[in-house]
């Protein structure tokens, strides 16, 4: 970031000489410096599994959720900026239903994604806001099947078998690149997950952490649901234990 | 200033008086419609082409006013090339159903329109909607409408049958429509129909001397015991409804 | 009756269908324009409807009915059509009046439910909330002079508590053990009655079962827009389950024996 200072950081309207847009990839570092986030596509449904940074033991454990629900059958889990991701939640749920409602069918995650990404990248164009401090993995089990995305703060979007966002998102992308998505189960699945999230926590550097799981698929009738209390303290449980054998 | 009357105005309209029909079979859907469209008692078309292209494979029949199912036809083959156009691919004859009812519920004061949509989609293969007047959805494996269907009810309840294939599902509509047109003077013409499978549409056509015949009145009692007085009924009868 | 061959089955009201159904576009005689005509024009009237729903409570639960036809006037157009709807996991709704009005509160009532599920925060709404939701609907809509044309139940029961009420086109509500719409709350109400009140709590499934189902063959017998063929809503402790249509057992042998209209033995 040789061009810190320069003043063509200060605004999203405006260029540098070389053709980037500052305020984006700000925004992008604001991504990086959040908890890790990990979404899975596997074999009959999604797994979505945060790192939530705890910043004060006073706070309520389940509080500041950052697994959100869209629709019946479309869940998302941020990364950035807490609030910025309600807001994207929000207007998610109105695509949703603007959908619905003029054609009266659940909406395919594909087409969800493709409308928020325009309005994520309508917030790069104006000096007059920021864009959104936020990643945001979408997943969905729709007529297409299981479906993941990622929504990044320039408004780009990609589909992926397996997804990661934030603080340990390399780490978490070869341990992805590991698995068999396509063969795991959902429940194999919400156990690697919660391992991989064990494994990108950086015990030196941070606080306390709560692994939030949530899931779409057979298991769940299709409905985007937390993942039940039971396995996800077993997950986390097996988790636990991996690490410390892997150490 | 002076206003319209918007209900003088509405009966003086070119109407579908019509006989419309689609049916589902194994590989795809048959649509077919007369072709008379009347103001009044007067024929203003005896060559109306009432099936009307909605998307690739997906068609519907219009009945009732003409100006107001050509304007929602227009309408929804509007926002179906553009889901098509944002989701890369064809939209289903449910989705088409949706936004036609959609329009018809939401507008019911104003319009009169009885639609069929029908067509072939990879989710659910063959399809029929029906659409009556006041803006409800309902499928169907068959689905009549228009004046003329009225008097064929009865003829189709006891003859369709689950299963058909192809050409048993065109005779079954063209026996039907021909039936209709003969009682009912608002429909005539000529059949019009549409075969919309995976592959392809296809149109077919059976001109008004061509049309399959039924039972025609006098000639069978001659034919049986020839009558040498016609029987005049002079008193009124007595009706049950 | 009318004994003009035009006005043979067509929809209730006259004011409506001018293309459709009839050869006949202009009938004799179209009735004194009403004076007031202008200030109830937006007062649309049914078209497709459906008649009578039936609900009762029993010892486990409630129990709606209705039968699965939907009318266009006196033609038996839609003859399997579902009247009985799931609303979340522990309600049910059932309608009588307009089809494409029921349609539309479906889409209303699947909206508000998405809507909660998405908060996420372990709450559902209960068929209490439903019906005062659908009530204020329905109150609204009759506000502006534009009634969706309804009766509707709401039944269900939701952490042990039993719950069933009434609301219609013009947003009246009442709650009651044992509740009918349309020709139902002349014929089968009365019967319901006596069957049921005080015996709420006694009641098993299967008596109940068996009081609607006759109840539902009285109907059959004696309104015209009904059909023979049912579904009955259940919904206790488990949740709410729609049985599939099933037909209603009949008797006419009594009939073969029956001459003439008076002293006729022939």
């Amino acid at each position: 970031m040789t061009s810190i200072g320069t003043g063509y950081d200060l605004s999203a309207s405006t260029y540098s000489p070389d053709g980037r847009i500052f305020q984006v990839e700000y925004a992008n570092k604001t991504v990086e410096n959040s908890g890790t986030v990990i979404g899975l596509r596997v074999k009959d449904g999604i797994i979505l599994a945060v790192e939530k940074l705890v910043h004060s033991k006073l706070l309520v454990p389940e509080s500041n959720r950052r697994i959100l629900t869209v629709d019946r059958h479309i869940g998302m889990a941020t990364s950035g900026l807490l609030a910025d991701g309600r807001h994207l939640a929000n207007r998610a749920r109105d695509e949703a239903y603007n959908y619905r409602e003029m054609y009266r069918e659940s909406p395919p995650l594909k087409e969800v994604v493709q409308r928020l990404g325009l309005y994520v990248q309508a917030y790069t164009l104006y000096s007059s806001v920021r864009p959104f401090g936020v990643s945001t993995i979408f997943g969905a089990v729709d007529k297409t099947g299981p479906a993941l995305f990622i929504v990044e703060p320039s408004g780009i979007s990609y589909g992926y078998h397996g997804a990661a966002i934030g603080k340990g998102r390399q780490i978490a992308k070869t341990e992805l690149e590991k698995l068999k998505l396509a063969e795991l189960s959902m429940r194999e699945a919400v156990f690697e997950a919660a391992r991989i999230i064990h494994l990108v926590h950086d015990d030196s550097k941070e606080k306390e952490f709560q692994l939030e799981l949530s899931w779409i698929g057979e298991e769940t009738k299709g409905l985007h649901l937390p993942v039940p209390k039971d396995l996800c303290e077993e997950a986390d449980r097996k988790a636990r234990e991996a690490l410390e054998t892997f150490e | 200033m002076q206003t319209v009357d918007m209900q003088q105005l509405k009966s003086g309209e070119v109407n579908l008086g019509t006989s419309i029909m689609a049916v589902q079979f194994r590989d795809g859907v048959v649509v077919g419609a007369d072709s008379r469209t009347t103001t009044g008692s007067y024929i203003a078309n005896r060559v109306t082409d009432k099936l009307t292209h909605i998307h690739d494979r997906i068609y519907c029949c219009r009945s009732g006013s003409a100006a107001d199912t050509q304007a929602i036809a227009d309408i929804v083959h509007y926002h179906l090339q553009m889901l098509t156009q944002q989701s890369g691919e064809r939209p289903t004859v449910h989705i088409a159903g949706n936004v036609f009812q959609k329009l018809c519920y939401e507008n019911k004061d104003a319009l009169s329109a009885g639609i069929i949509v029908a067509g072939w989609d990879k989710d659910a293969g063959p399809s029929v909607y029906n659409i009556p007047l006041g803006g409800g959805l309902f499928r169907q494996p068959w689905a009549i409408g228009g004046s003329g269907s009225t008097y064929v009810y009865g003829y189709c309840d006891a003859t369709y049958q689950e299963g058909w294939g192809r050409d048993e599902t065109v005779n079954f509509v063209k026996n039907t429509l021909s039936l209709a047109m003969s009682r009912d003077g608002s429909s005539g013409g000529v059949i019009r129909m549409c075969v919309i499978t995976e592959d392809k549409v296809e149109r077919l056509f059976v001109p008004g001397n061509e049309l399959p015949k039924f039972w025609e009145g006098e000639e069978v009692l001659k034919l049986i015991a020839p009558v040498k007085k016609r029987h005049e009924f002079t008193d009124d009868m007595a009706v049950e409804v | 009756m009318d004994h003009f061959p035009t006005s043979w089955g067509r929809p209730r009201t006259e004011a409506y269908d001018a293309y459709n159904t009839f050869p006949l576009h202009q009938r004799p005689n179209p009735g004194h324009k009403d004076a007031f005509a202008e200030g109830v024009q937006r007062t649309q009237q049914p078209i497709v409807t459906g008649t009578s729903v039936l609900g009762i409570l029993y010892k486990d639960g409630i129990m709606l009915v209705a039968d699965t036809l939907a009318s266009y006037g006196s033609l038996a157009r839609f003859k399997s059509i579902q009247r009985l709807h799931p609303v979340g996991s522990s309600t049910v709704i059932g309608a009588s009046g307009d089809m494409s009005d029921f349609q539309y509160l479906q889409t209303l009532l699947e909206e508000l439910i998405i809507e909660e599920f998405a908060e996420a925060d372990k709450h559902e709404l209960g068929p209490a909330e439903i019906h005062e939701y659908l009530s204020r609907i329905m109150y609204g809509r009759r506000s502006k002079m534009n009634p969706l044309w309804n009766s509707l139940l709401v039944a269900g029961k939701k952490d042990g508590k039993r719950f069933l009420a009434y609301v219609d086109l013009l947003g009246t509500t009442y709650s009651a053990s044992t509740i009918a719409t349309g020709y139902g709350a002349y014929i089968a109400l009365p019967l319901l009655r006596t069957a049921v009140e005080g015996k709420e709590d006694t009641l098993t499934e299967e008596e109940a079962r068996k009081i609607l189902e006759d109840a539902m063959r009285v109907l059959f017998y004696r309104d015209a827009r009904s059909l023979d063929k049912y579904q009955i809503a259940i919904v206790n402790d488990e949740g709410v389950t729609i049985s599939e249509p099933k037909k209603i057992e009949t008797e006419w042998g009594f009939a073969e024996g029956i001459r003439g209209y008076g002293a006729q033995i022939q």
